[in-house]
């Protein structure tokens, strides 16, 4: 956008556009030193940053990433892809596809079955050529098989319609003709991917297979994005009415686009099934659904750079950080005082917040001590200098099993009142509702990891649809108001 | 119509099929035929009879609910008519579904805005293209040839149609997105999109309306610039009676769903029918009458 051209001076005075387009444009940039990087960027085209962020991608396990590292970089490759996919869906022609799994499901089931010992005697061994796209064609027709019908449901009904489809392909895998799908025991001992002749069997060669496919499909899609497709999959989730009468073929357009994403999707899922080696049903399960969902709405729906970044991001966060004590203690103390520094203003305020927080954790330490030594006997679960720095500062009682959970609803009760209340008691609540939480997470959070991701996720989703409602790398969208 | 037979800009060729091969002087472009329409037990259209000539302005009044944007919904596909006949160009459009009627040559404009507000400009415009164009997905991700042609023309198309509102839209709003422009040029922007479609009749649903006296002024020229420079036939529906007046050829109009007068515009509008349908029955003249 050339905004910071001047409109021609020799012109008519139409002043409310311009004001209109420019306080817009403003509100798009971070403040101060932040804008000037976000301008900057700006300046610099797509494609050489697609180049640019592909190639760092590709170096990163220079660095020497270890097993897991490699593994979670994996995993969240994969997602990537997934959103870049249901982007095209979502983003581009406004379907809320709610079985956009169960295609990623069928290119890994169909990619097993035709490169693995499954059928027959001797199994189908076909080589990667030929069984990568006849399962990309195969998801393509079986889009069109669940589009055609539902091609008219518009919003919750093709929620509705997709999210039983997606449902459908698990227990699907899970019953029907078990010597062939292995019901929940899957399907093992699958080929691996050859390219250009050679197999990949490393991690490290999967992690650059990915790193391509994912460039690849990325300047796929941002060709199309700038085509006559792209536009009539744009002004379909605009407006489908208007599209209709400026001569788009509305339905036709949907199903192209319930098509594009069903074959990104199958193609990750061959990809997927050829570095797991085995298939299992609960891998196309709705927790993944909503990982690529939660991927492409922090990303940015609409954007593709948007819903590759928004799903790296998370991933990494939930399968990489989040896995570990250390790492996912400092994510959380880290979100929270990141967002009192953000948000408290004037600075006079979040001083007085921060000394009180501290004061408070000591007093309370130092209460609860002088009461009885078994009430700080636990220690913090947390590990590293994090756990120096809390020692005196969090109460942990010995058994805090019971305590924890009942801290657990305190903490939620008082987050309520605190979005309920006026600033000044905001002021007042705020160091006792850190205290309390930091309590929840050394006694109960940080013991159980699994149930901490998920609610790491949904905080950081919240917080993120707060300050910023089109994603990382989206850009705004307004409504129609008639 | 496609792109490769036409070029943007070109004059529609007068000689082509369907025109002039029947003995009157002007070819009627669209024909309505005894049209009825109800939803449920409400008769929003009955036995309407209506034409627009090639080249012809023709502006469609009456009070609200009349059944104006009706009339527009059933020419556009968007409506079924439960008896008679929609004809354009001769040919009938019984069950065509919107967007092939929009190929066949009629563009449109709606009463509440329904711009691709979120895409740019320049991209509202040339998504009305697609019914023109042919290029495949992948022709367009390889950048084939017949996809950059097309491109190119969708584009000069685009910056053609934009043109013709001078200044309004001038070049550097092209990449702006639409909902950062004015009310009125949301509307013109509408146009523009509609003009896209090379129409050969052309629907503007209420143009001027939310606008202010200088920029009605600036409409009622457009659309008499409409018919001279892009040679469409225009029916119009407006409740602005400048604009009624300043480009109408023919003036229609309705109420209840039923064409209570037609002709010339200051027939129309002291016709007592229409003076009736408007202000009411007047109780003294009544009496007077009596």
């Amino acid at each position: 956008m050339s905004l910071d051209s001047q409109p021609p001076a020799a012109g008519p005075q139409v002043g409310a556009d311009e004001w209109v387009a420019r306080q817009a444009h403003r509100r798009e940039y971070l403040p101060s030193w932040l804008g000037t990087g976000q301008r900057w960027l700006e300046r610099v085209g797509w494609w050489p940053k697609l180049l640019v962020v592909g190639l760092a991608g590709a170096a990163l396990p220079l660095l020497g990433l270890g097993g897991f590292q490699l593994q979670v970089g994996i995993d969240a490759l994969v997602i990537a892809l997934l959103a870049v996919g249901l982007n095209i869906v979502v983003g581009w022609a406004g379907l809320l596809d709610l079985g956009y799994v169960a295609f990623f499901g069928f290119g890994a089931y169909g990619f097993a079955l035709l490169s693995s010992s499954q059928i027959g005697p001797n199994g189908i061994h076909l080589p990667t050529y030929l069984s990568v796209p006849i399962v990309m064609i195969g998801a393509a027709v079986l889009g069109l098989l669940v589009g055609w019908p539902s091609r008219r449901l518009i919003g919750d009904y093709l929620a509705i319609v997709t999210l039983f489809f997606g449902e459908a392909f698990v227990e699907f895998t899970n019953n029907v003709a078990p010597s062939v799908l292995g019901g929940p025991n899957g399907i093992v001992g699958i080929d691996p991917i050859s390219v250009f002749g050679r197999q990949i069997t490393t991690n490290a060669g999967y992690y650059y297979l990915l790193v391509v496919v994912l460039v690849l499909t990325m300047a796929v899609l941002r060709l199309l994005d700038t085509s006559r497709t792209g536009r009539a999959w744009r002004a379909v989730r605009e407006d489908p009415l208007a599209a209709a009468s400026m001569t788009i073929p509305v339905n036709r357009v949907k199903l192209m686009a319930f098509m594009f994403g069903a074959v990104v999707a199958a193609l990750t899922g061959t990809i997927f099934a050829a570095q797991q080696i085995s298939v299992f049903p609960t891998d196309f399960d709705t927790p993944i659904l909503i990982l690529i969902y939660a991927g492409l709405i922090l990303g940015g729906a609409g954007s593709i750079a948007g819903a590759a970044a928004g799903a790296l991001v998370l991933m990494v966060i939930y399968d990489g950080l989040l896995r570990s004590p250390t790492d996912s203690g400092y994510l959380f103390y880290g979100l929270i005082l990141l967002t009192l520094v953000v948000k408290l203003r004037p600075w006079r305020r979040l001083a007085v917040v921060l000394a009180a927080t501290v004061a408070l954790g000591f007093a309370a330490h130092a209460v609860a001590g002088a009461i009885s030594a078994r009430a700080v006997a636990g220690g913090p679960h947390s590990t590293g200098w994090l756990a120096a720095a809390l020692r005196d500062w969090v109460v942990v009682p010995a058994n805090a099993q019971v305590l924890g959970n009942w801290g657990y609803v305190l903490l939620v009760c008082l987050l309520i009142a605190l979005v309920q209340v006026g600033r000044r008691w905001r002021t007042i609540l705020l160091p006792p509702t850190i205290c309390l939480a930091s309590f929840v997470w050394e006694t109960r959070l940080a013991v159980e990891p699994a149930i901490t991701r998920q609610l790491m996720i949904g905080a950081i989703l919240i917080v993120m649809m707060n300050a910023r409602p089109q994603g990382l790398l989206g850009s705004r969208r307004v409504e129609a108001i008639t | 119509m496609t792109a490769e037979s036409e070029r943007p800009g070109q004059a529609r060729d007068p000689a082509q099929p369907g025109h002039g091969d029947s003995g009157r002087a002007a070819e009627s472009v669209l024909n309505l035929d005894r049209l009825s329409l109800s939803f449920g037990g409400l008769r929003a259209l009955s036995e309407l009879d209506l034409r627009v000539d090639d080249r012809e302005i023709v502006s469609l009044i009456g009070p609200n609910g009349a059944g104006k944007t009706t009339v527009f919904n059933v020419i556009t596909g968007v409506y079924q008519p439960n008896s008679g006949d929609v004809l354009f160009a001769g040919r009938t459009l019984a069950g065509q579904p919107p967007h092939r009627i929009a190929r066949l040559g009629i563009g449109r404009t709606f009463q509440t805005l329904r711009l691709f507000l979120n895409m740019s400009v320049i991209e509202n415009v040339m998504a009305a293209t697609y019914g023109n164009t042919k290029a495949m997905p992948w022709e367009s991700v390889l950048r084939l040839p017949r996809a950059r042609r097309e491109e190119r023309e969708v584009r000069a198309l685009a910056e053609d149609v934009l043109s013709f509102f001078g200044q309004r839209l001038a070049g550097y709003r092209w990449d702006q997105p639409a909902y950062s422009l004015s009310y009125a040029n949301r509307r013109r922007l509408e146009i523009a999109r509609a003009l896209a479609t090379r129409p050969r009749l052309l629907l503007l649903d209420e143009p001027a309306a939310g606008m202010n006296p200088a920029e009605t002024h600036e409409i009622t020229e457009l659309i008499a610039r409409l018919r001279d420079e892009r040679d469409v036939a225009v029916l119009v529906i407006e409740h602005d009676m400048h604009v009624v007046s300043g480009c109408s050829d023919r003036v229609i109009a309705l109420d209840h769903g039923v064409k209570i007068a037609e002709g010339g515009f200051d027939a129309v509008a002291s016709h007592p029918a229409v003076v009736e349908a408007y202000m009411g029955r007047d109780p003294e003249a009544l009496s007077d009458a009596g």
